[in-house]
């Protein structure tokens, strides 16, 4: 059953990506256990500004686990303390009267804060500019069922496609690296018949943005695939090795 | 009420001839711009869903010079991501009757006969480019063991044709569209515009010619010039703060096009979801949806005892202690031939009488059951997990309940607006220049939209109406040269929007923009929800007129204006979610019939179903503003149903 807690917040406040930064605390009474994460972030921004004071900054959209616009680390996790879900799916069930709760941004090189919990994640378009798509133009385009897809490759595509772009891949990871999200794109693609064409290029393209951008290397520690909420497998990361190292072979 | 009685002529611009030979007819007449002339043409599309994505990317490759902008850090955050079910189209590839006519006809009559035909018979006609266009762009849509593309069934239809992505088609799809508009902006033909928003229109000598934005990270009001604007904004629905629309979904750009000169039409017919998770308490910011493929195989009940109900509200009874004879499948009873698959304001309104008469369940009594039970002894449990897996996980962590072990609790709630800004045949809005598409317009879905045919009109509008009709349009600007952002226009229509950012920041009352916001949503669901009367809607306009009094008094806005300022953005959505809520309820007024998502309690047959009025009210309210003193006026679009036989709904 529901009831109710009284928890201490200790919430990373920075004014801008050049200034410096530190820790507050806020203290938030009678915060449902029914409610979600960022319902309780919203109750202590309204108390804030109640008395005042500027409202925390965080991203957050839809708020039901699929844009990505959430990020948040939440006593030292990514997304928070419970399994394959975003900030925002996080319910208060999970904290206990009288905790303290660490909240922090998205705390990576590639990944620079804009104001308190809000960091700039414009990265990750850019390595999917890179090449992160089939090149197809509108129109002209032969009928749906005309390749037929074995099952089991369609829903091994979805499952490297249902990445949402969040950013707790690098968040987790020491080196900072964002391998699992490239690796999960170019899987995906690289796997159905229309990305074939250009997978071998599409791979190379898309890490050789990814290290201009200052992303670290992947050591192959897994805590991108252990904090990621959507699950992707660091099997995408084998297989993108697998691309770069056939384009390597090639060139 | 200004209601003008002797049709003022709205034109429609609707190809003669064939209901079926009418897009053709316009694809072989229109007028093209070449290659050459395209580089010197810029377009700016606002918004980065289905819709704007996918404008904005066939716009780049045909070689026009694009500006795409959205709130959100990334484009591929738009809200369509969050649409779950699928995508409706007619390939009929199940061989289970399906049509082009069929999937036309079902949106007509499921959008209660008030959807402009031929906008309607385009839709279904593109349908199909729309799946084998997602195939070419990698979307991993749901396949049978052969290898071909399964289906699944929705509300409103006979046959199987909603393509689907787990209960993730909404992000596969703007993954999709977001991949192709990835490349335009890698080739430069697409430049990005992210965390920005729209503030205003410029308009120079009548003509849509860029628009004012303020980058939402430096807090900095900037200048953009265009040969046409392009809005795909998205709907209104956090009018009522509780939807199902992301925190950022507003209806801030439908507004200023509309104090522009932009006929609003239809503004009361929103769309309340059947399938929503029941609230939960007073700090709930948005509601979460449950995908509407649920009915595919899941039953919707109440107890048939009120006994039941109220031990089931009391925590002293389960819902599995409630034996099959003792539950009310209504959908199944009052709708045989659709039955859990009727289509959602049907459904929607079921759910409200069974509550409203004592039979709900949950804490508040504003809840019924859906129930998967009887599916998984039938499917097994590994056939339900893998088709809706991913809904059943949201719900348990929302919830904090295993619904494969107990039924899902459920209450409607407002998710799509079918309303939106008037657009013609072209999707032109009555501002030349300026066009509308997805939801933010209100041509295709009538006064209700189908499941699944939200992702299929944005998809139908951005990949294959608009680069069409809006080249119509550019073929007479090929002698205009870009414009410079320091014309007076510019310069005033920025100096407007600073001046309202400046009034608003000195406000400094004592009340946050979310409360007063809550407010507007409170008497949005009381008074112009579910059920509508001549009297609720009269109390409306007095309240929301209140409302207003009260934000332009006592809001406040910490924070500087000229920085970033989150709460600030949420001021401006709000004050234009006023103006739009008085819309609705104004609009809703005025159409004294029920149809489709509009149920005005005064109209309905004997047996509780919408009653509209073929005779009085057959037209689109386009409404148009007069001024911030004045009431808007309203002007009607008649609607000519020349193909099909408008009739009475019947599901049963």
């Amino acid at each position: 059953m529901e009831k109710q807690i009284n928890i201490t917040l200790k919430i990373w406040r920075q004014r801008g990506p050049k200034a410096k930064g530190a820790f507050e605390f806020y203290k938030l009474d009678a915060v449902s256990t029914g409610s979600s994460f960022l319902e309780m972030l919203d109750m202590l921004n309204e108390q804030m500004i109640n008395s005042g004071k500027e409202p925390i900054v965080f991203d957050h959209d839809c708020r039901e686990g699929i844009c990505g616009m959430c990020s948040l680390y939440i006593n030292g996790h990514p997304h928070g303390p419970d399994e394959d879900i975003t900030t925002c799916q996080l319910h208060m069930r999970k904290f206990k009267d009288g905790e303290t709760i660490t909240i922090e941004p998205w705390r990576s090189h590639g990944f620079p804060v804009i104001r308190d919990l809000m960091v700039d994640r414009t990265a990750f378009d850019k390595i999917i500019q890179a090449g992160g798509y089939v090149s197809v133009n509108t129109g002209g385009i032969p009928d749906a069922n005309a390749i037929a897809i074995p099952k089991v490759i369609a829903d091994e595509a979805m499952d490297s496609a249902s990445c949402i772009g969040c950013g707790a891949c690098v968040a987790a990871c020491k080196n900072g690296s964002a391998m699992l999200f490239v690796s999960a794109k170019v899987s995906q693609l690289a796997m159905l018949p229309q990305g074939k064409a250009e997978a071998t290029t599409r791979a190379k393209a898309m890490v050789a943005k990814m290290d201009e951008l200052g992303f670290g290397n992947c050591t192959n520690t897994a805590a991108c695939e252990a904090e990621c909420p959507k699950n992707i497998s660091i099997t995408n990361i084998a297989r993108l090795n697998r691309e770069f190292l056939c384009a390597k072979f090639k060139d | 009420m200004t209601t003008n009685k002797e049709t003022k002529k709205v034109e429609v611009k609707i190809p003669q001839g064939p209901l079926a030979e009418k897009w053709k007819e316009y694809k072989a007449h229109q007028k093209l711009v070449n290659p050459a002339n395209k580089r010197r043409l810029d377009v700016i599309v606002v918004g980065t869903g289905l819709a704007g994505a996918s404008a904005a990317a066939s716009l780049g490759e045909l070689g026009f010079n694009v500006l795409n902008f959205c709130l959100q850090d990334s484009p591929r955050r738009a809200h369509s991501i969050a649409a779950q079910g699928g995508i409706n189209a007619a390939k009929n590839y199940q061989n289970d009757g399906d049509s082009v006519y069929r999937l036309f006809y079902d949106t007509i009559k499921g959008g209660d006969y008030r959807a402009r035909e031929a906008n309607v018979y385009r839709l279904a006609e593109v349908s199909n480019s729309i799946i084998d266009q997602c195939v070419a762009q990698g979307v991993p849509f749901a396949r049978e063991y052969g290898g071909l593309l399964d289906n699944r069934s929705f509300g409103g239809a006979q046959v199987s044709r909603t393509f689907y992505a787990k209960g993730q088609t909404g992000q596969q799809l703007l993954l999709g569209a977001y991949s192709a508009l990835s490349r335009q902006a890698h080739k430069g033909s697409v430049k990005l515009f992210t965390r920005y928003e729209m503030l205003d229109l410029v308009m120079i000598d009548g003509k849509a010619r860029g628009i004012i934005a303020r980058n939402l990270v430096s807090g900095k009001i900037e200048r953009f010039a265009a040969h046409a604007v392009v809005v795909a904004t998205g709907g209104y629905g956090n009018t009522f703060f509780l939807s199902t629309n992301a925190m950022g979904s507003n209806g801030s750009a439908a507004i200023q096009i509309y104090k522009k000169g932009a006929y609003f039409a239809n503004p009361c017919f929103a769309q309340i979801h059947p399938t929503c998770i029941p609230v939960h308490g007073e700090n709930q910011s948005k509601l979460t949806l449950m995908s509407e493929s649920l009915r595919n195989d899941g039953r919707i009940w109440v107890p048939k005892k009120k006994e039941d109900s109220e031990g089931i509200r009391a925590g002293k009874l389960k819902p599995t202690d409630i034996s099959e004879d003792n539950r009310d499948y209504y959908l199944e009873r009052r709708y045989p031939a659709f039955g859990n698959l009727v289509p959602r304001d049907v459904a929607s309104r079921a759910a409200k009488e069974r509550c409203d008469a004592g039979f709900g369940v949950g804490a508040t009594g504003l809840a019924v059951y859906l129930d998967f039970s009887e599916s998984i002894n039938r499917l097994g449990l590994d056939t339900v997990k893998a088709r809706y897996g991913n809904l059943f996980q949201m719900y348990e962590k929302i919830v904090d309940e295993n619904p494969y072990q107990t039924p899902m609790m459920i209450y409607p709630a407002i998710h799509y607006t079918m309303g939106g800004i008037w657009v013609d045949y072209e999707l032109q809005t009555s501002i030349t220049g300026c066009f509308c598409i997805g939801e933010a317009n209100f041509s295709d879905h009538g006064a209700n939209r189908l499941g699944a045919s939200a992702l299929m009109q944005g998809l139908a509008d951005g990949y294959f109406v608009l680069p069409y009709t809006i080249q119509n349009y550019l073929a007479d600007e090929i002698r205009t040269p870009r414009f410079s952002t320091d014309l007076p226009e510019f310069a005033e229509a920025e100096k407007g929007v600073a001046t309202r950012i400046e009034k608003l920041m000195k406000i400094q009352g004592k009340h946050s923009v979310d409360s007063i916001h809550k407010k507007l949503g409170l008497i949005m669901w009381d008074f112009v929800g579910m059920g509508r009367t001549k009297e609720s809607l009269e109390k409306a306009l007095v309240e929301i007129q209140a409302v207003k009094k009260d934000f332009w008094t006592n809001v406040y806005i910490p924070g500087d204006g000229k920085d970033q300022n989150t709460e600030l953005e949420k001021a401006l959505r709000v004050d234009d979610f006023i103006e739009i809520g008085e819309l609705m309820a104004r609009d809703a007024l005025v159409r004294e019939e029920s149809c489709g998502g509009h149920f005005r309690e005064e109209y309905q047959t004997p047996e509780g179903e919408a009653l509209r009025d073929d005779v009085n009210f057959s037209f689109v309210s386009c409404w148009k503003y007069r001024g911030a003193d004045q009431e808007p006026e309203l002007i009607r679009e008649d609607l000519n149903y020349e193909f099909t036989k408008v009739q009475q709904r019947n599901y049963k």
